[in-house]
């Protein structure tokens, strides 16, 4: 049989479908997602369980301001999609470079966080089970926030650039889906390691 | 419907004969096994036999499930061939029937609740067994790649060879066996005496046995455990209470002392076995290795390796690597006067 | 047909230019470079069928040695590599890319697209896979070079801890195992993000989700698992890493750490595993039987909710690997239930295969003989799993060689076989050409009897005390006939696998010319050519039905009257 187009009259209803990035990022915020759960797991199971060294209860301060921060950033990168989709770049470059700056924060303040567990509190991923768990899950998120930082650098040099224009507020959305996530793990891993596990 | 072909299917000597068959190769396989058997289908102690049950019942039901269907199979492969080569029409296209599809879905879950409830039950009743006051008590450590047996009550450590006694069903004296591990993973498996459990370093388990005959019991480690693990054998030796009582109090005694191996035993206390193993009643108080205070009350050498004869005993201590390459006890590298002193010496502590 | 090249000016440029015959250079390149599906399923196809053939070595090795009781062909330290890549290789170098190459190649045509979603990702998604498994091999001649093995993991692909912590295995094999399974990890999860995109997002006009092939369902339910299932593995094994190099002790018994959190997280990866390795067959099987049987597959929303089913409950059972830990009672009896119930949907496709074939008019070629024989083998292999959920019973046969019978009978049985039929199926598709039919009875007969062999009988051994994971075992117990007669089962295999090898090859080069639709088949990718071009459809196939090309087929009779 020779190749035959398959053109066959239908119905007239438009034939629609989920955009493929959206798909992509949600299926790869699935996956990160079963990542976290499996430490979270085993961060959780581990809670009280050290024989010896520095405890939560004794060592960790509860980051407020670093959350603050993080969350914010999620407001602000809102407000950069809804500048797009109306094509107002100046204003989407402002949100996006303020979104940046909180994660950055973020970041800084997780640095500083640990060089005073590690030089003043002597807790290092080999001081105990507690060391262990906390640095790989609040190290995990960290590199995710790297990944995030690094995304949103590159988009912002495109827009700086004028390189970014209103068409291009879906891809905007689904990167900031990526950003979103980062933020809703936070609120996880917060939970778990200064609430419950303190 | 049935043509020549179904009827002979149907004649009855052909099923008779493989029944027959069958029956025969599996007692001949299983169930005949007078001495040192291992299999799981020759149960001599209750959770063996409470598992044998399970597995027959289980059996009943696959086997059913299995002749049910694969007589089907074998019947639309025969019946809905295509036999002619010019009669090219398609068949009538079935897309599919629901009252069909709950049925099959119905019957299956019915299958399952009566499994899972027998299944259920056997659980409760091996796992949560209430234990008897009477029953003994000995701890199992599983090392790389030997087992390490103390027997609490007594007040004496012995090695790979597990004696207990026997225990009567009318008044039940079982043994009650705690799991540790030194290292990593190893499992405790005699199929005949019951079904394995694992020796997980940091989290203690419990297995039970009851054990009504006399005799020697063969098993082996059942988790990987490194480079030996398939030398790391099991013998159980089930004795009568009296046997049992005599065997228990001549390990509690502290290790013979002849003059005659003096020499032998100060080889012994001078290289490093004493870092390794312990011989009660002497300056050798290691741990790692095996205890060989009654060290020839044993049949066998590095946990079922080889047996335990003077000649395999100099031969093992000059290399363990002969008989179990990966051991982790090193060849000592003695002169062959110390091996024969060290071995006359150790050939003393029955 | 060339993929397109960038012309960076001075360079060279190595693209054929619609000359006929590439050189030797610009045809590698095409290859190296390129990104479309077709091309990458092929690369997936004959990766795994090359490392089918060196873990079938692997297996041949180990069976020698195990031929006869204390046999010394090879000593303990190399059989335990020698196992553990067997297991290793099969299942992430032969299955996986089995899986992807299947996919990569069959869904985008099926569901009439002209790619994957993301060709690019989908290039990376294979090399990654590629990668980790040469970083596995490596470790062969890795480290003290290739003397008793050099430093191939020799921890069981299990890799329970802390057998795999470095005070108990020193030296490098756990970090080849853990880290070249990370890389390929990374493949794998880009491919299924990939077979997501496209089957959501890339589908032709009228193709509505109750529409799509079965083929494609399965596919897409798969990988959706492989999304939560391989991402828990990655996780465990950069916990391993932590402790091994950074002095971490999530698995550390010594401090407070668990030997059985491994075990839960390595089987939470494990055993969906099992499924997102079978459901692929399940998927060639549900192409297969219709067309061989003239018939629609009986109940196709059925097999639909079977499959997700069977998805979702596998989820549920992993602690089934786990029942000698000593978890609770309540833990052992929920995870039998569990087992258990997972057995319905998938029985349910069992006879839905069979009312499929029921009132049809079964042509016996070879891709049809290879799906019988796997549906008898597995229905034995699934009441196997029966047999192995009974928790009291498991502790029985848990590691012992009836476990080992039973998976093969999945593994070899159900997926190879499978596997197999789909390559004597879309062989004509993707070549032009087709296997030959002689050979490929040869091939089915050869192997069907060499595994019933080696696999019936390894159950006895198994009920008769004998663990796994052992490098020789003890006269006087009974094992010695059966070893010897699983041993040489093994060798039938290993020639009937020859046998296809070489039909491979011959008929790539003399096989008859097989046209469109050499089956008379009724999905999308029968339609194109043989091999299809480049953009696969001219134009963008519109479809009505479940069955497109029954509806042309058939036009007084057509499906979406029926659906």
């Amino acid at each position: 049989m020779s190749s035959v187009p398959l053109v066959a009259t239908s119905a007239q209803k438009p034939w629609v479908l989920p955009s493929r990035g959206r798909v992509a990022m949600f299926c790869v915020i699935i996956a990160e997602s079963a990542i976290f759960t499996i430490f979270v797991v085993a961060y959780v199971y581990y809670i009280g369980k050290s024989l010896y060294g520095p405890t939560p209860q004794k060592v960790l301060d509860v980051p407020i301001f670093n959350t603050v921060c993080l969350l914010s950033s999620s407001l602000t990168i809102w407000l950069a999609e809804h500048a797009i989709e109306k094509g107002k770049i100046v204003r989407f470059t402002l949100w996006w470079a303020l979104t940046m700056t909180l994660g950055a924060i973020f970041l800084i303040g997780t640095g500083l966080e640990w060089r005073r567990l590690i030089e003043r509190e002597g807790l290092t991923i080999s001081t105990n089970l507690f060391g262990t768990t906390f640095y790989s899950l609040v190290g995990l998120h960290a590199s995710h926030v790297i990944v995030g930082l690094t995304g949103l650098l590159i988009i912002l040099i495109f827009a700086v650039t004028g390189h970014v224009k209103q068409q291009h507020a879906e891809r905007i959305q689904v990167f900031a889906l990526y950003w979103h996530f980062v933020d809703a793990v936070w609120v996880v891993v917060f939970t778990v390691v200064y609430i419950i596990g303190r | 419907m049935a043509g020549n072909r179904d009827r002979r299917f149907c004649s009855s000597w052909i099923p008779r004969g493989v029944l027959l068959l069958l029956w025969a190769g599996w007692v001949r396989c299983f169930a005949a096994d007078p001495g040192g058997g291992t299999s799981i289908f020759n149960p001599a102690s209750t959770p063996a036999a409470a598992t044998r049950d399970l597995a027959y019942f289980v059996l009943g039901i696959t086997g059913a499930i299995f002749l049910v269907v694969g007589s089907l199979l074998a019947y639309v492969i025969f019946r809905f061939r295509q036999r002619s080569q010019d009669n090219i029409a398609e068949p009538p296209q079935v897309y599919g029937s629901n009252q069909v599809e709950l049925a099959w879905t119905v019957i299956p879950v019915l299958i399952v609740v009566v499994l899972f409830l027998a299944t259920a039950r056997m659980i409760f009743a091996i796992q949560d067994a209430p234990k008897p006051q009477s029953a003994l008590d000995i701890t199992v450590v599983g090392h790389q790649f030997w087992w390490e047996f103390r027997y609490p009550k007594f007040g004496f450590v012995t090695a790979n060879e597990l004696h207990v006694p026997t225990s009567n069903p009318t008044d039940p004296t079982p043994t009650y066996l705690t799991l540790l591990s030194a290292d990593v993973d190893h499992s405790f498996w005699v199929p005949r005496l019951s079904g394995k459990t694992d020796l997980i370093p940091n989290h203690p388990n419990s297995l039970w046995i009851d054990p009504g005959t006399p005799g020697v019991y063969l098993g082996q480690c059942a988790q990987f455990c490194g480079t030996q693990h398939a030398k790391m054998l099991l013998r159980v030796y089930v004795q009568s209470p009296a046997d049992f009582e005599a065997w228990a109090h001549a390990q509690q005694q502290a290790a013979a002392n002849s003059a005659s191996v003096a020499e032998g035993r100060k080889v012994f206390e001078t290289q490093a076995c004493i870092n390794c193993h312990t011989v009660k009643g002497t300056v050798a108080t290691g741990r790692f290795g095996p205890d060989l205070t009654h060290l020839m009350s044993r049949d066998t050498l590095a946990s079922g390796a080889a047996l335990n004869t003077p000649e395999n005993l100099r031969a093992w201590i000059k290399n363990p690597d002969d008989f179990k390459p990966g051991s982790l006890m090193p060849a000592m590298k003695l002169s062959d006067q110390q091996l024969d002193q060290l071995t006359a010496y150790l050939a003393t502590l029955r | 047909m060339a993929d397109s090249s960038i012309p960076i000016g001075g360079s060279l440029d190595v693209t054929s230019h619609g000359r006929s015959t590439p050189t030797a250079i610009e045809w590698l390149h095409e290859w190296v470079v390129t990104v479309d599906h077709k091309k990458l399923g092929i690369l997936y196809v004959v990766y795994a069928i090359f490392f089918l053939l060196v873990g079938g070595v692997e297996a041949l090795l180990i069976r020698l040695q195990l031929a006869a009781p204390h046999n010394h062909f090879i000593s303990p330290q190399t059989f335990n590599r020698l196992f553990t890549m067997h297991g290793t290789t099969m299942v992430f170098l032969v299955g996986m890319p089995f899986v992807f190459g299947f996919a990569n190649y069959l869904v985008p045509l099926m569901v009439g697209a002209r790619d994957m979603a993301f060709p690019r990702l989908n290039a990376f998604s294979f090399w990654m896979t590629a990668f980790g498994g040469l970083l596995l091999y490596y470790s062969f001649i890795g480290g003290s070079g290739l003397y008793g093995m050099g430093s191939a993991p020799d921890v069981g692909w299990w890799a329970y801890a802390p057998l795999t912590l470095r005070a108990f295995t020193p030296g490098h094999s756990t970090d080849y195992w853990a880290l070249s399974l990370i890389v390929s990890g990374f493949g794998t999860v880009g491919a299924a993000v990939n077979i997501i995109a496209t089957s959501l997002s890339m589908r032709c006009k009228g193709m509505t989700l109750l529409k799509m092939p079965l083929f494609v369902w399965l596919n897409l339910v798969v990988a959706g698992m492989v999304l939560v299932t391989i991402t828990p593995l990655t996780a465990a094994q950069v916990m391993l890493v932590i402790d091994r190099y950074l002095g971490g002790h999530f698995f550390d018994t010594q401090a407070g750490g668990s030997a059985v959190v491994w075990m839960h997280f390595f089987w939470i990866f494990g055993h969906p595993e099992v499924y997102v390795l079978v459901l692929p067959a399940f998927a060639i099987a549900n192409e297969i039987v219709p067309v061989f049987s003239r018939k629609a597959i009986f109940g196709y929303p059925a097999m639909v909710a079977a499959s997700v089913g069977i998805a979702f409950i596998s989820m549920t059972v992993w602690a089934h690997h786990m029942f000698t830990v000593g978890m609770t009672s309540f833990g052992n009896a929920f995870f039998t239930l569990s087992t258990m119930l997972v057995g319905i949907p998938t029985g349910i496709k069992i006879f839905n295969w069979l009312a499929t074939m029921w009132g049809g008019k079964i042509r016996f070629a070879t891709p049809m003989l290879f799906c019988t024989a796997f549906l008898i083998q597995f229905l034995v292999a699934g009441l196997t799993g029966i047999m192995l959920s009974a928790a009291p019973w498991n502790w029985q046969l848990h590691n012992s060689y009836f476990v080992i019978a039973h998976f093969h009978y999945v593994l070899v049985g159900a997926i190879v076989f499978c596997i197999f039929a789909g390559i004597y199926y879309w062989y004509p598709k993707v070549t032009g050409r087709l296997l030959n039919e002689t050979l490929g009875k040869w091939h089915f007969w050869l192997f069907a009897i060499g595994f019933h062999v080696t696999f019936d009988f390894m159950h006895i051994p198994g009920l008769m005390g004998m663990p796994r994971s052992i490098y020789t075992y003890e006269p006087g117990r009974g094992w010695e006939t059966w070893n010897l007669i699983v041993s040489i089962g093994g060798a039938i295999q290993g020639i009937a696998t020859l046998i296809f090898a070489f039909n491979l090859f011959w008929s790539y080069f003399r096989g008859k010319r097989a046209g469109n639709d050499p089956w008379d088949a009724w999905t999308l990718e029968w339609s194109t050519s043989s091999p299809p071009p480049a953009y696969n459809f001219p134009v963008e196939p519109e479809v009505l039905s479940r069955r497109p090309l029954w509806d042309l087929k058939h036009p007084d009779d057509p499906d979406w009257r029926y659906e």
